[in-house]
């Protein structure tokens, strides 16, 4: 009983980039639509199975901010135009065991790209803290 | 809410999983009698301020038996012939205490995850609502109400008028009352009232054990957390804020378990929590004692946790350096064992190898509050070297 944050992440540093998959927007219409429906379908499963926590996509661009001092506006950094991580979305998961958070994301990563063809994309596991055992000698 | 209402609101918690076990008992498909005593429970609400019965579960059990056959005409006439049983005479007071029994080994049906059976529990048994249940775990409460369903769904195959293991109905128990849930309702709270239900119903030495456990743990809950919830080791928790009537209950309850002379596991660690319980300051803590209670629990749980709390206490009664040689044979991955290497080193004067303990321990912690406790032991014994 643990959840974990899956992270799908957009690396374009992996043997995948050997073979770069297009943006989205210039797949074949019937290859984005079998996309999504299958990343609803998803959502979908983990709800009916009792596992769903949350689900987000992210907006591609994001910005760095820092702290630079009493008074003074903060820094900003970017957006990178060539970020070799990029950060897509998540979804978070209430499950038995790791085993079963690595099926979620394995399975997530088989979402069908152009020609549908899987993807392959790279999801990050990582469990959230909870709280500790209150029995503990 | 008035004061009236609020009471027949405790009463109806009470008496909900009563009502459940009765058509249970009698042989009502487990989501559909669960659906019938809600549906009674609104008729209750709606009744009881105006016209309060004489006996509100003989009530309860005859408002919902007839929603089970209203809802089994709607359904079909299938099952017309089971109808039967729910026209039997209502049962006397004896049976409650195999009710809660029934009730319980079928929520905690050994074909159901740990989560399934605590979410399952916690509804059927302990009468909260689902959206009390999502809130002590962290989820959405439509993915709880999912949870519960299908849980309902998996226990519901067949007719249940036995009841199953008292000692899945424990371990379910036993994480209710440890998994640290959060949220408005105190769910160590709920596993010890669940508990004192089942050992009421029960004659099992080691259902009492449990109790008594759970007891002699919650009566230091005052003492485990500093006022901005950072976690205070046992060793330095202000023993003046334990609940001394609670630790009394518990040392009370453990030895009318242990006179029966049928020893278990949790009559074993209830031992230790009370031997600890019993110390004035942890310098006077009985160590000998609480080790030869380990080397007991040893003999009924293969449990590597029990093996390395055990270390802890050879450490103190034969010295750190022993303590560490009864670390050997435990596996270096479990979670709590560098943890359990650093308290040993650095009371072995082993300043830098206690500080990478408390690191790694701390690295691979799953709890935040955990996590700080540890990493600011490990900060100490670095500004120290």
């Amino acid at each position: 009983m643990a959840k974990y944050l899956l992270l799908k992440h957009y690396r374009s540093d992996h043997d995948i980039a050997a073979q770069p998959i297009p943006p989205m927007d210039q797949w074949q219409p019937e290859d984005v639509e079998a996309h999504i429906a299958f990343m609803q379908q998803i959502n979908e499963d983990l709800r009916a199975s009792g596992e769903f926590v949350d689900a987000q996509g992210l907006s591609p661009e994001g910005t760095f901010v820092r702290y630079d001092g009493e008074g003074r506006p903060p820094v900003t950094d970017g957006p990178f135009a060539e970020t070799k991580d990029l950060i897509a979305g998540w979804w978070i998961v209430d499950v038995d065991s790791v085993e079963r958070a690595y099926e979620i994301a394995a399975h997530g990563s088989s979402a069908p790209g152009p020609g549908g063809k899987p993807i392959n994309e790279w999801i990050e596991v990582r469990q959230i803290m909870g709280a500790p055992a209150t029995v503990t000698e | 809410m008035t004061d009236a209402l609020a009471s027949s609101g405790d009463l109806l918690q009470d008496l909900t999983p009563q009502v459940l076990a009765v058509l249970v008992r009698r042989g009502a498909d487990f989501a559909a009698a669960e659906d019938a005593v809600q549906e009674a429970l609104l008729e209750a609400v709606r009744h009881w301020p105006d016209a309060m019965p004489d006996d509100p579960k003989a009530w309860l059990i005859r408002v919902a038996g007839r929603k089970l056959i209203d809802a089994h005409r709607a359904e079909s006439t299938r099952r017309l012939r089971e109808m039967r049983v729910y026209q039997e005479p209502e049962s006397g007071p004896t049976e409650h205490a195999d009710d809660t029994l029934l009730l319980l080994s079928r929520c905690c049906h050994p074909s159901l995850s740990p989560a399934s059976a605590i979410a399952l529990t916690l509804r059927a048994v302990g009468g909260l609502t689902t959206a009390q249940i999502a809130q002590a775990f962290l989820v959405p409460e439509s993915t709880m109400a999912q949870r519960i369903s299908r849980a309902k769904r998996t226990v519901s195959g067949e007719r249940f008028d036995r009841p199953g293991d008292v000692r899945a109905v424990l371990g379910v128990l036993y994480l209710i009352f440890n998994e640290g849930f959060t949220g408005d309702v105190d769910l160590a709270e709920e596993a010890i009232r669940l508990t004192r239900q089942l050992a009421a119903a029960t004659d099992d030495p080691e259902v009492d054990g449990l109790l008594a456990m759970m007891l002699l743990h919650h009566a230091r809950r005052r003492a485990r957390r500093t006022s901005d919830g950072q976690i205070v080791s046992l060793a330095d928790q202000d023993r003046s804020l334990w609940d001394s009537a609670m630790i009394a209950n518990g040392v009370e309850i453990l030895q009318g378990a242990l006179a029966r002379e049928s020893m278990g596991q949790y009559q074993a660690q209830a031992a230790i929590a009370a031997l600890h319980d019993d110390a004035a300051t942890a310098e006077e803590t009985d160590w000998p004692q609480i080790l030869s209670w380990y080397d007991e629990l040893t003999r009924f749980t293969e449990n590597p946790v029990v093996v390395l709390n055990r270390a802890v206490a050879v450490g103190a009664v034969d010295g750190p350096l022993a303590g560490l040689a009864a670390l050997t044979s435990v596996d270096a991955g479990l979670p709590r064992y560098d943890a359990v290497a650093a308290y040993l080193h650095e009371r072995a004067g082993n300043v830098e190898a206690a500080a990478r303990h408390y690191a790694r321990a701390a690295d691979l912690s799953s709890s935040s509050l955990e996590r700080d406790h540890l990493t600011k032991q490990a900060a100490r014994l670095n500004a120290r070297g």
